[in-house]
């Protein structure tokens, strides 16, 4: 299936991605090629196949209900490249 | 001791337990070797001066109980390390400190390590031959201006090149095995949940797994014994003893099958692997096991079953990546939407972004059928062809790569070729099951070659005995001319 | 607007419509520790004090389920009389947004943890049973904080991460009632079962409000809107009454109705549509790979169901048979668990009769005029109890009990100590009675003999002057006892 470049802008939307022109008929290219590859597997027949749920044949482990995290708000924030003592701060949303 | 770095990680562990040897003698060898090389590019950072004060506390008081009693050890770059830059081989991360240690590292140093530095790789892991590195390319030591393999290239290269013991990589379609078999090393990648992933910069979660890459079979059960374990802080984390692998190693594989799976032998595949291939069975024969021919059918179709499932996933793990509570923020930007679009698409190099892509879209309204749930259909069926054989056989042999290391640049522009290097490994991650891949000898541009030995879940002592046994009657030799010293 | 009939309608220009309405109420679970991670969940702490390294989605941070938060989640679909599914699954909710640091939410999507169920709502017109769709379990997103600062947004994410169940009704609410009705009942369900403290001034208890409207004896449901996050009844039923109308407005001049997810603006008192639509709907859901399915043990689905109290629709029957309550008073001495276990405690040992009455009387009227709850008032359940023992045993006077309550309610003093230090109790010694009477009736012979030859109404006038010559103190049941007898 080819994919154009309007499907590359929905996408790069959703991923939260900007791209300019030139890069998205690049990657409206890439994709294209890389999905001709994977439509190989229209080959198998997987009517009756259950898809892998887990690969690992353990239950859910849980945890007790504990607080034993949090109240290292200076560790929260020391990497932010905005915030000041109490939050983070990021550019003005528009709702 | 000039050789000191030449020495194997168990032998210098020994060393350093009869007390012939003091660390901060090996730490000093090592940090030599690393400040000599002008070419390699595999250290993103070096935690020389660190290292050094560390081994020196170490020779006070050491810990000789351990099972890396004073060993410096330099690491993926994936892996995060509290206090030293961890980058992920991405701008996203380029001033990244995290403050906590990732659980496999922490492993290692409580077994008495201590960091020597982080290595290159693919950006977030994304890559067969380190050229997608915010950090620039790595070198294959082999020979310059070859790749050395990925994503855990910058692995791959300074162990070949002596500048680290041994080493820990990540494997999610071949990343450890696939650079080993290009740099004429050992990696091993563990039965998924074996290794703990909490502090491992995440790319695929089902299929990421981190593993030893180093010189021989036996360091790289030391490795393994030392990294393992159950982590109650990773749900995916498997809950078992922990086992002694370097204790039990032995070479005694008499009566253990092998199975030889018929659709590995692909169209176009370089005749040297071939001959290889036929070599291991042959010395596997002659040290008592038994040849069996097998069957994985679905096997062609475990590639492009990966490239749905590992982007998709990649996709959800990297949308953290937002400039908003550590990493790079772009500058540009009036809102928060654009705020965010920006930092990622400066932050993030085009591999990342393809794969993103990829996954955004396979997981999309209306095509999660077609593609999310088809993928992990086939891949339940890869799942039982392995089920399947391991019925039969304990162990299946297969080359590692379906050629040998390629010129940096060859192969850039075409990722479904890119993707191809990954053909053998992709089904066992797959599959969740541990491989590993052992140098074999060397093709005729005297490029080393891996061979690649799958294994039922949690058999990593057989994987390792029938590898140990199979490293002996290869003897692989790889003398490198150091041109990166020049 | 609508005549409060059988039927709730919207009477447009052309004819009359009917509201159908489907709620997905967000409920907070009542836990110490968050549903992936450890940090603590109380309310009003200072901003990211209650984060973790996963909260925060730094990277390799890992999810770890609480186990509580499953069995909470258990005992509120049993509340709801919902199937339990044993095989669940967690799905990752993948979109951007400030206070979503991890880029997308762990929620559940085609495996929730409950299936369907019903609740039965107690309306004036009579009950109606409402259809629970599902619920299942998800992590609360952090705060974003829009209006300290012009330019940026300040995000704090001690909510990130908090396990909250999502109700989903079926389509079956019919009027701004109705969904009062389904929230107060989920509410006191939650709250008898302790799985969520309802808070909705605290944010515990929030929904999305789903609104379409068709004509009058249509079956076919209509487009709806969704209007999101509405966090007060009062709010939801005028968001409902100005989106019913707005639709058939649109409706009736030809126009069809987007579906799109608006706001409810509280200032403007209307809704509006979200300017961050189109994409938003696509979530991209798959099942999270960092955790397993979960299947729930047989054992433990008995075990919780064995362990469940008593539930408000149980109480309440139990109350009628028990306790010969009506209907109506049953419903509301169990609408709120700490009100019944007020009202059983006082009736331990006290008349059940005075009881009910004085609590759905003049203690209500106590708590609506000091807005608080029954948990806070001075008039705890054993002075209650005092009163109307004190009223019982004759000690004083069903009138000067109320004036022993009016101090009660602002002191929370012993009803026993009050009545002693203010000299409250009943004059009932018949001879000391016997003497005013004497002295009533000599005093007013004339209107004795009256009431002697036919007079009846007389003998309130009598009662009253004994009244006032004890001081309003003398028991009234021995005053007409004596009365009558001196009146022969």
């Amino acid at each position: 299936m080819s994919i154009d470049k309007d499907k590359i802008k929905h996408i790069s939307k959703l991923a939260r991605i900007s791209l300019d022109a030139k890069k998205t008929d690049t990657l409206a290219k890439d994709l294209s090629s890389i999905f001709k590859f994977i439509e190989q597997l229209n080959e198998l027949n997987t009517d009756k196949t259950e898809p892998l749920s887990s690969i690992l044949n353990e239950p859910l482990r849980s945890r007790g209900d504990v607080v034993n995290d949090g109240k290292i708000r200076e560790k929260i924030l020391e990497n932010s490249p905005q915030k000041n003592e109490e939050f983070f701060v990021v550019p003005k949303v528009i709702e | 001791m000039s050789e000191l770095t030449k020495k194997s990680l168990t032998e210098i562990a020994n060393l350093i337990k009869k007390k012939e040897i003091k660390s901060e003698e090996v730490t000093q060898s090592f940090i030599k070797n690393i400040e000599k090389d002008k070419k390699l590019n595999s250290f993103i950072t070096k935690c020389s001066e660190s290292a050094l004060k560390k081994a020196k506390d170490f020779d006070k008081k050491p810990k000789l109980d351990n099972l890396l009693p004073g060993i410096p050890i330099a690491v993926k770059d994936l892996f995060c390390t509290s206090g030293v830059k961890t980058t992920a081989g991405s701008k996203m991360l380029e001033n990244f400190i995290p403050n906590y240690e990732s659980t496999i590292t922490n492993n290692l140093w409580n077994e008495g390590a201590f960091l020597l530095g982080k290595l290159n790789c693919d950006e977030y892991a994304m890559g067969s031959s380190n050229e997608t590195s915010y950090f620039g390319n790595v070198m294959n030591p082999i020979a310059e201006n070859t790749v050395p393999g990925g994503s855990s290239g910058g692995s791959a290269s300074a162990l070949a090149a002596d500048l680290t013991p041994a080493t820990i990589g990540t494997d999610t379609g071949g990343s450890i095995r696939q650079p080993a078999s290009f740099t004429g090393t050992v990696g091993l990648k563990p039965t998924y949940g074996l290794c703990s992933r909490w502090g491992i910069v995440a790319f695929a979660s089902s299929l990421d797994q981190a593993g030893p890459m180093t010189r021989n079979v036996e360091d790289c059960a030391l490795m393994l014994e030392a990294m393992a374990g159950f982590d109650e802080k990773d749900s995916t984390s498997i809950n078992k003893k922990k086992e002694n692998y370097s204790k039990n190693l032995t070479d005694k594989i008499k009566g253990l099958k092998i199975g030889i799976p018929k659709e590995y032998r692909v169209e176009g595949m370089p005749k040297e692997i071939d001959k290889l291939w036929e070599n291991g069975k042959k010395i596997l024969k002659d040290s008592g096991a038994e040849i069996v021919d097998i069957s994985l059918p679905n096997t062609k179709y475990a590639l492009p079953a990966y490239y749905i499932v590992a982007p998709a996933e990649a996709s959800s793990n990297l949308a953290r990546y937002d400039g908003v509570k550590y990493g790079f923020r772009s500058s540009k930007g009036n809102n928060l939407i654009e705020m965010y679009e920006n930092t990622r698409s400066e932050g993030f190099g085009d591999e990342v972004k393809r794969r993103i892509l990829i996954g955004t879209y396979v997981l999309s309204s209306g095509y999660y059928d077609a593609y999310y749930l088809k993928a992990q259909k086939v891949r339940q069926l890869i799942k039982n062809d392995f089920d399947q054989a391991f019925k039969k056989v304990d162990t299946i042999l297969t080359p590692s790569t379906p050629s040998s290391a390629f010129k940096i640049g060859e192969k850039k522009d075409d990722p479904i070729s890119m993707y191809l290097n990954d053909i053998f490994t992709v089904p066992v991650n797959l599959a969740g099951i541990p491989a590993i891949s052992i140098p074999a000898g060397h093709d005729n541009n005297k490029f080393p070659l891996g061979l690649q030995l799958i294994g039922k879940p949690l058999d990593e002592q057989k994987l390792l005995n029938i590898a140990f046994a199979a490293e002996k009657k290869i003897n692989f030799k790889q003398t490198l001319n150091r041109w990166w010293e020049k | 607007m609508s005549e409060k009939s059988e039927k709730y309608l919207i009477s447009g220009e052309k004819g009359k419509w009917e509201v159908v309405i489907g709620l997905e109420v967000h409920a907070q679970v009542t836990s110490n520790s968050k549903l992936f991670s450890g940090s603590s969940t109380k309310f009003g702490a200072e901003p990211n004090t209650q984060v973790s390294l996963i909260d925060s989605a730094f990277p390799g941070m890992l999810p770890v389920i609480n186990e509580y938060c499953i069995q909470q989640a258990v005992k509120t679909g049993l509340g709801l009389n919902a199937k339990i599914n044993p095989y669940s699954v967690f799905d990752r909710k993948n979109y951007f947004y400030a206070d979503l640091p991890q880029g997308y939410q762990i929620s559940q999507y085609k495996n929730p943890i409950v299936g369907e169920g019903e609740i039965t709502l107690d309306l004036p017109t009579g009950s109606k049973k409402v259809g629970i769709e599902r619920l299942h379990l998800e992590q609360d997103a952090g705060k974003s904080i829009h209006d300290l600062d012009p330019s940026s947004t300040f995000v704090d994410l001690n909510r990130s991460g908090v396990a909250l169940m999502e109700i989903v009704s079926k389509p079956d609410l019919r009027s701004p009632d109705e969904v009062n009705a389904y929230v107060k009942k989920l509410r006191s369900i939650m709250r008898y079962l302790g799985t969520c403290d309802g808070n909705m001034q605290e944010g515990s208890l929030r929904a999305d409000v789903n609104v379409s409207v068709r004509k009058e004896g249509d079956t076919k449901l209509g487009t709806r809107c969704e209007i999101k996050n509405v966090n007060s009844i009062k709010f939801m039923q005028m968001a409902i009454i100005y989106e019913a109308k707005r639709q058939v407005e649109l409706l009736e001049s030809g126009k069809s109705i987007d579906q799109e997810t608006r706001l409810f603006d509280t200032k403007k008192n209307e809704t509006r549509s979200m300017r961050s639509k189109e994409d938003a709907h696509d979530y991209r859901y798959f099942p999270d790979p960092d955790l397993l399915p979960l299947n729930l043990d047989k054992k433990l689905i008995e075990k919780i169901k064995k362990d469940l109290p008593e539930l408000p629709d149980e109480k309440k029957e139990r109350f009628i048979k028990e306790h010969s309550l009506t209907p109506y008073e049953a419903n509301v001495l169990v609408s709120e668990k700490e009100i019944s276990n007020y009202f059983e405690e006082v009736i331990k040992t006290s008349d059940k009769k005075l009881a009910k009455n004085w609590i759905m009387g003049d203690l209500f009227a106590s708590l609506n005029e000091k807005n608080i709850s029954i948990s806070e008032s001075p008039v705890t359940a054993k002075k209650m109890a005092q009163l109307i023992d004190s009223i019982s045993s004759g000690v004083i006077s069903g009138r000067t009990a109320k004036e022993v309550f009016e101090i009660m309610k602002e002191t929370g003093e012993d009803p026993k100590k009050i009545i002693e230090s203010k000299g409250l109790q009943q004059k009932s010694d018949p001879k000391e009675l016997e003497k005013i009477i004497d002295k009533i009736l000599s005093d007013n012979q004339d209107k004795a003999e009256q009431y002697k030859s036919g007079k009846d109404k007389l003998f309130g006038f009598f009662v009253g002057q004994v009244m006032k010559e004890s001081g309003g103190k003398a028991n009234p049941q021995l005053v007409n006892e004596i009365l009558k007898k001196k009146l022969k």
